[in-house]
């Protein structure tokens, strides 16, 4: 018990640091790609903390109350996945996570985050369905939604779900929030909604969302490496391998790529899911 | 060195300047001289912002706007004027409908000459600005 609760401690502490870096190094290899020298590796640490020192304006009580509540989902989600919990309520503990963010985006009634917010309610329908079937794959092929058991299964995920790992990068690139799918918020200043859903946060309330989103990054990235390890030791170097790849080529897109509009985004997302999710699951069915 | 210097988010205004100090703001951004070394970001957003630049000699349809975006700016936040016309009007002072200068209409920390300023003097004057806004947090500690 003692060990659990060491545990969880030691996520929710050692999860935003890893995503921190992650979120340092995209920004230097960004800054590389585009011919310039980048900021520091500690850069987003120096961020949030500036903005934990600084005002926090809300147009109304409620505006930064979700956003809080959007943050402990988020923790709860990360805890589930990297503490061997059920995906499955892992993913409805991020979809709440979204909602809860939405709705803040919603309450502060200002128009940018009202599109914004509008913009992230489809980036949610256009990403779920992929994220349920990847559950629902997982499960398959290991009779358990625990990640523990699907990390301790005798063969990769990805040998039995590569069409779905596929379908999952593609929809990855919603949930890092990148281009062409950064339709609500962009990290980048080329936004044309100011800032999109996070417009009307400042200070500590910003602070929380730029620490929920390195979590966001390591709960992604903890869904890549699901798919790779197994109870084998190097398939866990293997899988970290797997991640650093695929988030190297997350940023690559990123800088390559301008913002689609919203309706491409949800047609190609879930034209993807249909055909790559269901075809793996359908093959899957009939082979096993 | 406290975390507000070492990540000063920015936001430019244009308050009827003659674009000239704007192309070099944005120059600042660019390879050549990349401030996203120091973290800074060109943010677009005055509840994000922490340094508000502004250029131009502002005219009587810009004085509402200023003054809006900078009461809607989170403590603790500095201003700098960018250019000559921003700093006292410039070559336009004598015009009908220029106020003459950003401090006419919101406070300003920090004046960068220029005509048109040029990127060196602009990051330096930014810098000059930290200083102002490292004070300004600690004050509104101590106001605490």
């Amino acid at each position: 018990m003692e060990m659990m609760i060491l545990k969880i401690i030691a996520i929710i502490i050692l999860a935003p640091i890893l995503g921190g870096l992650i979120a340092g190094v995209d920004r230097i290899i960004s800054a590389r790609m585009q011919g310039r020298k980048g900021p520091r590796l500690l850069q987003p640490f120096y961020d949030v903390l500036k903005l934990l020192g600084k005002e926090s304006l809300r147009v109304n009580k409620v505006h930064g109350l979700y956003i809080y509540l959007s943050f402990i989902f988020m923790i709860l989600t990360t805890v589930l996945i990297l503490s061997g919990g059920d995906i499955l309520l892992a993913v409805f503990s991020l979809t709440l996570s979204s909602v809860m963010f939405i709705l803040g985006g919603y309450a502060s009634n200002s128009p940018y985050s009202t599109i914004g917010a509008e913009r992230e309610l489809l980036a949610v329908m256009a990403y779920e369905p992929m994220v349920i079937l990847a559950a629902i794959g997982l499960y398959y092929i290991n009779n358990s939604f625990l990640s523990k058991d699907i990390i301790n299964s005798s063969v990769p995920a990805i040998a039995y779900l590569p069409a779905i790992f596929l379908g999952f990068v593609y929809i990855l690139t919603f949930k890092l929030r990148k281009s062409p799918f950064d339709l609500s918020t962009s990290e980048h200043g080329h936004q044309e909604l100011v800032k999109g859903i996070t417009t009307e946060y400042s200070g500590k309330d910003l602070a929380v969302i730029q620490v929920m989103h390195w979590y966001e990054t390591v709960i992604a990235m903890a869904f890549v490496y699901m798919f790779i390890a197994t109870a084998a030791p190097i398939s866990h170097l293997y899988a970290v391998i797997v991640c650093i790849i695929i988030y190297l080529i997350e940023i690559l897109i990123d800088n390559s790529f301008s913002r689609v509009k919203w309706k491409l985004a949800l047609k190609s997302a879930w034209i993807v899911t249909i055909v790559l999710g269901t075809l793996n699951l359908v093959v899957l069915q009939l082979t096993m | 060195m406290k975390a507000i210097t070492k990540s000063p988010w920015i936001m430019h205004y244009d308050a009827s300047s003659c674009n000239g100090c704007d192309i070099e703001v944005l120059a600042c951004l660019t390879p050549l001289y990349d401030v996203e070394r120091f973290g800074v970001i060109n943010t677009g957003n005055p509840k994000h912002a922490d340094i508000l630049l502004i250029t131009g000699g502002v005219n009587e349809q810009n004085v509402e706007i200023v003054k809006q975006l900078y009461e809607q700016m989170a403590e603790p936040k500095v201003v700098a004027a960018i250019g000559a016309c921003a700093c006292t009007g410039g070559i336009f002072a004598e015009c009908y409908n220029i106020r003459g200068g950003i401090d006419t209409v919101i406070p300003v920390d920090a004046y960068i000459p220029g005509c048109a300023v040029r990127p060196e003097a602009l990051i330096d004057g930014v810098v000059a600005a930290l200083g102002i806004l490292e004070v300004k947090q600690k004050n509104m500690k101590k106001r605490k």
